[in-house]
């Protein structure tokens, strides 16, 4: 079970939106008394209250969403098309009609209490049920009186907007085997009790007291009990046993599977021959130990996708342009050929061309180039690349799964299954232990034959029962589980627990540039003036606020960053206007203001004083005079630099970058030297990377954020997606670490290393339990009751002390975090202060 | 002694009781989502739940 938390009601904040809780700016909205920040949150605000539904703003004193775009009703239309609901609705007759939708913004008592209501605001929505972990709802609505696309377009206007994407349309239910879990363990451990009830009497030499018929009595009982435990709880043991026998691999489920068969045919031969009470007792209590082992691993993150491919990047429609008009259509209805009309910040999802507008892609996605390109009309647009700016016009040219990102795909990275199961410590341990076991369970036998034939066989099969493997099976299980539980409280989320173990085998480490090291979004802003320039040197207050006014209007990335490091400017602004990719110009406070790329300021007739090149930069003129230019620098993640210095005593360290190597000497400077710099890398290029290093014997963590590593992600032994906020998206990986989370790489891989040692001393435990248990039973003096106070008696023993050790060495992964910040903050005071000044400087 | 056997079936008649309600509870889903039924109880009143075929015939 995930350990999703409900965000923590916040105090309410006076001049703070009513509903969202953001705050208003000026000549906010009022209504009934409140405030709110824009006209979504009043609208859906008067909405709830008009229909009965106050309660939400009781439940959490800012449980709203943030409206961010206005409703479109025609955005939904694709979810009409008969062949998209067919694979969207759970179910669908003329009456009514269920559906599962992914709602990423639920995150509160209140949402689920509105979603579950949502009845009260419209008469053919019916009952709804809500999925916290998930973050899903399950709706019934009437068909004939909502559309699903109206269904869609009402969450959407109360914030809660339907997450579809194309991977969504395929994906398969998993609960029926959670299920089949929990009734294995369930019965298993019905069986263990009951019989150990029955066998009770048996221990102290009390069940003759009733006469000989009671101990045949219980014998029965147990057995038959024993019999669905055998057969169905135990029924994944019997199957991967079998199964790696004939691939001729011996994994730990071999000697388990012999050891429960010798248990069985042993306590069977012994109830029917009349000769005593079989070990029943001891069988159920081993079978329950082992899938409570395996439950306690399988620990599942379901609001996490670690299994996602191209698909899940795409946006489920587009906007498509035919000669009657535009229309909203499904991805998967796209052909060659057809038109499409590309607004800002929206996802080309195959190959096309341009055919009208002035493309300027961003990149970042496919390529990790963080500047976005700009292309003239006529030229190739490959897909995964995002619109910035003016709306596009453009001709698919190639089907959406033969674009150049689904090729990514075709790659055999993808293909091959991940088969490090076999390869884990367990069974290599395993394979060695199985023959000793087999081969001690023949010599006991071999010896017992020429010295009293009777006892041979019961010798062979007691040495089968002692030593099947219970406690070891268990160690590897609960050291892992317990690891990747606390991992999980850190925000560190594990596809499964044995990425704990090859996390351990990492000796080399590759890291990605933008979104990983560097942030994507936030960055440093410095501003330099013009040369010889007659103005003063610094922005004033003034120009400053002219210029963040200006900005403010803009969705370029640049603007963004630049309106965000400006501070607030809300001054008018007259004849805006923008020309994608190269820059905006509009009046201000009576000021002609224009802000973009030198090159396009020169064509503006702006003359400059000296040459601004290199960073990324925004050139500023006022009233025709070139003013100076902001330079944007990727600002590192907080204790980078600390982390890496860490990384690189124990590990190879390499950093991939799509991006161009004009930061290339500031990262020699980070990395020290140490490390291999690597720009200009496609998707391709990194991941034959990974394989290169594989294939010179090195074991490959790759820590990346997005598509365009996707590839090496899949291809390295260990793949770490860094997100910004988890449960939104992630690439196929093995590990999702929340950004925030990154400087604790290095302790994590530390202890997962004091993990693998766990796991270890776990095995030589076991081992030391097995000698003693085989002595005894190899002397053929196995009696019941030895047998079922070894066999509970190891495996408590590893519980304690794996989960105890673990989680002891956890705790001191916590407790050195917070000295390390403490550390790396006064570490990283000159760099802060020097951000702060620079800020100063632009205000 | 007789008795015991009849003890012995009322245990495992009990057992039995308490076994198949396990199985029902898995096979209803109850162990799917832990988490919302928890935040479900913190509202005052329960979600209405009304049948669409209810809502029709009630508009009419």
């Amino acid at each position: 079970m995930s350990r999703a938390q409900a965000t923590p009601p916040s105090p309410r904040v006076a001049g703070a939106c009513f509903h969202c809780g953001e705050p208003c700016p000026d000549g906010a909205f009022t209504a009934d008394g409140k405030i709110f920040c824009c006209f979504g949150c009043q609208t859906v605000f008067s909405l709830l209250t008009e229909n009965g539904l106050g309660q939400f703003y009781d439940l959490n004193s800012v449980p709203g969403v943030r409206i961010r775009e206005s409703a479109r009703q025609a955005r939904w239309a694709f979810l009409d098309d008969p062949a998209i609901q067919e694979k969207l609705l759970d179910f669908a007759d003329a009456q009514q009609a269920r559906v599962t939708l992914h709602l990423p913004a639920i995150h509160c008592v209140a949402c689920v209490w509105l979603l579950e209501n949502l009845f009260k605001l419209h008469p053919g929505i019916g009952h709804s049920r809500v999925n916290f972990t998930r973050r899903e709802a399950a709706i019934t609505f009437a068909p004939r009186q909502i559309k699903f696309s109206e269904l869609a377009a009402l969450l959407a206007s109360i914030g809660y907007e339907p997450a579809l994407t194309l991977d969504g349309l395929e994906k398969a239910k998993p609960s029926f085997l959670r299920r089949r879990q929990w009734l294995q363990v369930g019965l298993a451990g019905f069986a263990f009790g009951n019989i150990m009830l029955m066998s009770l009497p048996g221990y102290f030499g009390l069940d003759s007291v009733n006469g000989p018929w009671f101990k045949v009595l219980t014998g029965w009982v147990s057995l038959a009990l024993a019999l669905p435990v055998v057969v169905y709880s135990a029924s994944d043991f019997w199957r991967t046993a079998w199964v790696s026998l004939r691939r001729r691999v011996l994994t730990l489920d071999v000697p388990i599977a012999l050891g429960l068969a010798a248990i069985y045919s042993q306590s069977a031969f012994e109830v029917i021959s009349g000769r005593g009470p079989g070990y029943c007792d001891s069988l159920t209590g081993l079978i329950f130990f082992l899938l409570c082992g395996r439950v306690f691993q399988q620990k599942t993150h379901e609001r996490l996708v670690f299994d996602r491919d191209y698909k899940g990047f795409f946006p489920l429609s587009v906007v498509r342009k035919t000669a009657s008009g535009e229309t909203t259509v499904g991805i998967s209805c796209l052909q060659t050929g057809d038109h499409l009309v590309l607004r800002n910040g929206e996802l080309l999802p195959a190959d096309a061309k341009l055919v009208g507008g002035e493309a300027c892609m961003d990149y970042s996605f496919v390529s990790g180039e963080s500047e976005p390109v700009t292309r003239p009309a006529g030229s190739h647009l490959y897909a995964g690349g995002r619109q910035v700016g003016g709306a596009i016009e453009v001709e698919i040219i190639k089907p959406v799964a033969q674009s150049y990102l689904a090729s990514l795909w075709n790659n055999e990275a993808f293909r091959k299954p991940r088969d490090h199961d076999l390869d884990s410590l367990t069974n290599r341990y395993s394979r060695r232990f199985t023959f000793l076991i087999v081969g001690l369970a023949l010599a006991a036998a071999a010896f017992w034959l020429f010295h009293d034939a009777s006892r041979a066989l019961k010798a062979f099969t007691s040495v089968l029962i002692v030593a099947c493997p219970c406690a070891l099976a268990l160690a590897a299980p609960l050291t892992h589980g317990t690891a990747q539980r606390l991992l999980t409280r850190l925000n560190i989320f594990l596809k499964n627990a044995l990425v704990i173990e090859r996390l351990a085998g990492v000796d080399t480490i590759v890291l990605d540039k933008t979104g990983t090291l560097t942030c994507a979004d936030a960055g440093g802003v410095s501003f330099q003036s013009a040369e010889g320039g007659k103005l003063h040197a610094e922005l004033s207050v003034d120009e400053t606020q002219w210029i963040a006014s200006l900005v403010r209007h803009s969705t370029h990335p640049n603007s963004v960053r630049l309106a965000n490091t400006l501070g607030t400017g809300s001054l008018p602004v007259s004849g805006f206007q923008e020309t994608p990719g190269c820059g905006i110009e509009g009046t201000v406070a009576g000021h002609k203001i224009l802000a973009g790329s030198c090159s396009w300021l020169e064509q503006r007739g702006v003359v400059f004083a000296g040459k601004h090149a290199g960073a990324t930069s925004v050139a500023g003129a006022l009233d025709g005079a070139f003013r100076g230019a902001f330079t944007l620098t990727n600002t590192l993640r907080p204790e980078v630099e600390h982390l890496l210095a860490q990384l690189g005593d124990h590990y190879e360290l390499a950093l991939l970058s799509g991006d161009n190597e004009r930061e290339a000497a500031r990262f020699e400077k980070i990395f020290g030297g140490r490390a291999t710099l690597q720009f200009n890398q496609s998707p391709a290029d990194k991941l034959n990377f990974i394989r290169k290093l594989q294939a010179s014997g090195r074991r490959v963590m790759m820590v990346g954020d997005g598509l365009n590593d996707a590839g090496a992600l899949k291809q390295a032994d260990v793949g770490v997606a860094v997100v910004e906020s988890i449960g939104v998206f992630s690439p196929a990986s093995d590990v999702i670490l929340d950004a925030a989370e990154l400087p604790r790489l290095a302790r994590v891989l530390r202890f997962s290393k004091s993990a693998a040692r766990v796991v270890r001393a776990g095995f030589v435990i076991s081992a030391l339990y097995n000698i003693v248990g085989v002595s005894i039973a190899a002397a053929g003096l196995l009696s019941p009751v030895v047998c079922a106070i070894l066999m509970p008696l190891s495996s408590a023993t590893m519980v304690v002390f794996t989960c105890g050790l673990t989680a002891w060495l956890g705790r001191e992964l916590q407790v050195k975090r917070s000295k390390v910040e403490g550390a790396a903050r006064h570490a990283l005071q000159p760099a802060t202060s020097n951000l702060q000044l620079i800020t100063k400087e632009a205000a | 002694m007789s008795v015991i056997i009849i003890l012995i079936l009322a245990s495992l008649t009990v057992a039995l009781t308490f076994l198949s309600g396990f199985i029902w509870a898995t096979k209803s889903g109850q162990y799917e989502d832990t988490q919302t039924p928890a935040m479900r109880i913190l509202a005052d009143e329960p979600a209405d739940r009304l049948s669409i075929s209810k809502k029709e015939s009630s508009q009419q």
